[in-house]
């Protein structure tokens, strides 16, 4: 059985996800490869920041 | 009345090759002769299939008793072939004991739905709206 860190989930996620939506979204690859890093840095930080933003409303 | 008939083949043809891609992950663009985006698609989907079923992901089936599991039916189905023959084969039925659990299925739910935008994406490009 496969295990993961929650992080390791997270940056899988973000990394097929933003290849996805890069290659389906937008046209030429310079597009692409700028959308699909964006992608990818919402994917990975929107977690990290929530996590965050949790454990400062309630760092206990 | 002539492009009207060609109008109405051609969403024919473009909505029978996005179905194809929904059935075989990139398939579409590769009957529309692209190479690289067929081959990472497939590979994206797959790859991310294949990890919610080592994560003892849970494939949803048709008794399903809610809105969420009809939901997650949903984007399981999207998967195509991948999901018919994961079911077919008896695999995907999850194990709630496990915590990664949870995210295997919501990995299969997530490769479903990658799918189904790169069919519509296909469907696009094969009705010439879409370079």
């Amino acid at each position: 059985m496969l295990t993961l860190s929650h992080f390791t989930a997270v940056l899988i996620f973000a990394l097929f996800s933003s290849l996805v939506f890069a290659l389906t979204l937008r046209e030429t690859p310079r597009e692409q490869v700028r959308y699909g890093l964006y992608c990818f840095a919402c994917f990975l930080g929107g977690p990290i920041l929530a996590g965050w933003a949790l454990y400062l409303l309630n760092p206990r | 009345m002539n492009d009207m008939a060609n109008k109405s083949a051609s969403e024919t043809r473009a909505l029978m090759v996005a179905g194809l891609g929904w059935l075989v992950p990139g398939l579409g663009y590769v009957l529309l002769r692209r190479w690289g985006r067929g081959a990472l698609v497939f590979v994206a989907v797959v790859t991310m299939f294949w990890l919610g079923l080592k994560l003892q992901g849970q494939l949803y089936g048709t008794g399903v008793s809610d809105v969420l599991d009809a939901l997650g039916l949903v984007g399981d189905v999207c998967n195509g072939a991948l999901y018919f023959v994961t079911r077919s084969l008896g695999a995907g039925v999850g194990n709630p004991s496990v915590v990664f659990s949870d995210y295997g299925t919501k990995f299969l739910i997530a490769s479903g739905l990658l799918n189904l935008l790169a069919a519509a994406d296909v469907r696009d490009i094969a009705l010439g709206q879409k370079a």
